[in-house]
């Protein structure tokens, strides 16, 4: 048994963390993270040049990764620099490319920025259910709260065809698009389609979008526990120098069983992380990874919580980086399957 | 035991809801019911309406123009206002300094301040957190010095509510270090706009800006200002912490987002259904509500003893923090109600054809994270925990 990241993981990890450190500071990310366009173009390449994208794909893919903890180790570094920049959606884009068989190169280098549009307002997390049509080689329908989608060159479209859910190519150019920012940070679009050309990369996509939505899951859920590690080191500083009544109010046993309680769950939540990296490929990935999404969306709400609350005014306020933490806690929860649609899945598996 | 209002309590009632139907704006209730933003002109227009009725200190005795309301009189009033979606009573003035110069204030005070509290000349504040104290408010530390007919004020305070639109401030301010901390407080009124006081916003988690840092630096004011003897301010504080008993539940609020919560979860679709008919979110919102129907009968039972008694006894500090935990329930689910829909940044680009929320739910996520104050001010559910274990552990 070793719980110890590989070298060449490692390597990655710590060059991203220091790439983050100087390139989303935290004034710098707070305003990228609210001001459209909600993306630093230099931020970006800084990742691409870091060769991150090429973690995300086998190397008989073109990549150097491809593994769940290939996943996991860049997406912590982002979650505790609270990163704005749309990696999720690129990383789920390219394992699509990928097992489409088509190009990936200028997604690998970061030219082509790609954005997954599967959820619709009346449909959300179900690929399957939406109601966007392929027909005669056009794709019409509309796509909800597309993440990427404010910066995307290309959308993959799961789109009804033919009675199956396909994977469908749209440039953003032949798209309606309308960007937004996100409460928590970063952008995400509303993307409508009328009659838009679309080529097919996958006929029979339900499997594969499936598949890549996991890996988003994964990462979401590793996104989570880096944010969890910064929220839990800055309330531990501010605890034991904060006083009332004279002394640290980390001193009062009341909040001392409570810190130590998020300090549990966090470790929970990395636990299941782990459980999750390493089952992926496997005939377990569908439950390991519904377990880590539901457990650490279930975490993270109760740390974004119970730091807000027990550092009191102070983190209720834009100017102190702990609200900026709680916020993205709470909203990580809020893609990909919520903690409760995936305790539904479980149950029934039960 | 009768849970139900009396024929004159129920005459009240009819009476209030029959006043807000015809006179509360439907703009103001509108913004009020989808979480916007409120106007400085917003709750003016509000105040009058209510002024004009007799009703905007109803509970303040009808020597000061009030109406002398009991207990469960201003509950009902409160109660209906929120259901109506009306705006909040700005309190600082109305509840807070009203109360308090009526107890401790010099007629002269009086005379100058609760006529201008009603007709909105003056927009008070509450100056009393500071950087130094929060939980612990006793050690504050922002000096008053007498020289002459004034007092010389330096120090700083924080989380000031609505300070932007505000013409004066009541301040709680050190004039002895000898003895206890809270020996040596006084109470002091101030005008804003005298020369070194600055107001500074303070930006909240979710973006909105309603709290303020108010420096003080060699602020001359009258010792005319002075509320009460020199070093009594902690008893006024005191006074008027316990003075504020109704409304502390906030349990029409409650009520009334239980209702926008259902209609929510009708509208929304999750799995081809309406999300109410996902059994583990239908149990969530059945827990809520049974929480809320017990605090609802808790606050009326505080009320009835506090109608008898005169003194409202520990279950305020209870209806503090089972109402502030409700109400954010009800906004956490709200919030998840929305799923993806609920993470876009409320703005005009998503109203009209590409409005991602039904109606009045935009913000939810939004007050959502505002709300998380709410268990914070006005005494920490945490300090509230202290005063019950003291009460009952000694």
């Amino acid at each position: 048994m070793n719980f110890e990241m590989s070298d060449d993981r490692r390597m990655l990890a710590d060059s991203l963390g220091r790439l983050l450190d100087d390139a989303c500071g935290f004034e710098h990310r707070t305003k990228v993270a609210y001001e459209a366009p909600w993306h630093d173009p230099a931020m970006w390449s800084g990742l691409a040049e870091l060769g991150l994208f090429h973690a995300f794909l086998s190397e008989d893919q073109g990549g150097f990764g491809g593994a769940g903890f290939d996943i996991t180790c860049v997406f912590e570094p982002l979650g505790r620099a609270l990163c704005p920049e749309p990696v999720l959606a690129q990383m789920m884009g390219l394992t699509l490319l990928a097992t489409a068989g088509a190009e990936t190169g200028p997604a690998l280098d970061g030219t082509e920025r790609l954005a997954l549009a599967v959820d619709e307002p009346d449909a959300p997390w179900e690929p399957e259910a939406g109601s966007t049509e392929f027909r005669g080689g056009k794709v019409t329908g509309r796509k909800s709260v597309v993440y990427g989608g404010h910066v995307a060159d290309r959308f993959l479209v799961a789109a009804l065809a033919d009675g199956k859910t396909a994977l469908v190519s749209v440039a953003a150019g032949d798209a309606s698009v309308t960007p937004y920012g996100m409460i928590d940070g970063g952008g995400a679009s509303e993307v409508v389609f009328e009659e838009a050309p679309g080529e097919v990369l996958i006929a029979d996509a339900g499997a594969a979008i499936a598949d890549a939505l996991d890996r988003g899951r994964l990462a979401l859920a590793a996104e989570a526990v880096g944010a969890m590690d910064a929220a839990l080191a800055l309330f531990t500083d501010y605890l034991k120098t904060r006083k009332q009544f004279g002394r640290p109010i980390g001193t009062f046993q009341a909040l001392q069983h409570r810190a130590v309680d998020l300090a549990i769950e966090t470790e929970q939540a990395r636990s299941i992380v782990i459980r999750a990296a390493a089952a992926m490929g496997t005939e377990a990935q569908g439950k390991a990874v519904a377990q880590a999404k539901a457990l650490t969306g279930k975490i993270a709400r109760l740390v974004a919580e119970e730091t807000i609350q027990m550092q009191g005014g102070v983190a209720m306020t834009w100017e102190y980086p702990s609200s900026h933490y709680a916020k993205r806690l709470t909203m990580i929860d809020h893609q990909l399957g919520d903690a409760m649609f995936h305790t539904e899945r479980l149950a029934k598996m039960v | 035991m009768d849970l139900s209002y009396s024929p004159e309590e129920q005459e009240f009632q009819d009476e209030v809801r029959a006043f807000l139907s015809e006179k509360l704006p439907g703009e103001l209730s509108n913004k009020v019911r989808r979480g916007q933003e409120l106007t400085k002109a917003d709750y003016e227009r509000w105040h009058a309406i209510l002024n004009a009725r007799g009703w905007l200190g109803g509970a303040w005795p009808k020597a000061y123009g009030g109406q002398g309301w009991s207990a469960i009189f201003q509950h009902i009033f409160e109660e209906e206002c929120a259901l109506a979606h009306a705006p909040r009573i700005v309190p600082f003035g109305l509840k807070m300094l009203g109360p308090v110069l009526m107890k401790f204030g010099t007629e002269a005070q009086r005379a100058e301040y609760l006529p201008r509290i009603l007709d909105g000349t003056d927009w008070w504040c509450q100056g009393y957190s500071e950087p130094g104290a929060g939980s612990d408010l006793a050690s504050l530390r922002t000096r008053a010095v007498r020289d002459g007919d004034h007092y010389i004020v330096n120090g700083q305070k924080t989380w000031t509510t609505l300070a932007q639109h505000a013409n004066r401030i009541f301040c709680l301010v050190r004039t002895s270090t000898e003895g206890k901390p809270q020996e040596g407080i006084s109470f002091l009124l101030m005008d804003l706009d005298s020369p070194g006081i600055e107001v500074r916003p303070i930006r909240l988690i979710e973006g909105g800006y309603e709290v303020n840092e108010v420096f003080l630096t060699d602020v001359r004011v009258p010792v005319g200002n002075l509320v009460g003897e020199e070093n009594t301010g902690w008893t006024i504080a005191k006074y008027l912490l316990g003075h504020e008993r109704s409304n502390i539940a906030m349990t029409g609020f409650s009520v009334a987002a239980l209702d926008g919560l259902k209609k929510l979860a009708r509208a929304v679709r999750r799995g081809g259904k309406p999300l109410i008919e996902n059994p583990l979110f239908a149990a969530r919102i059945a827990e809520v509500e049974m929480d809320l129907e017990a605090v609802r009968i808790t606050n009326l039972r505080m009320l009835a003893r506090a109608e008898k008694t005169g003194a409202p006894g520990p279950e305020a500090s209870m209806l503090k923090i089972k109402g502030t935990v409700v109400r954010q329930a009800l906004n956490d689910l709200a919030r998840q109600a929305l799923g993806p829909a609920a993470a876009p940044f409320p703005s005009e680009a998503l109203e009209g054809n590409l409005a991602l929320a039904p109606d009045g739910h935009a913000q939810a996520a939004a007050s959502y994270f505002n709300n998380r104050k709410i268990s914070i001010y006005g005494g920490s559910n945490e300090i509230q925990r202290n005063i019950l274990a003291k009460g009952m552990l000694g």
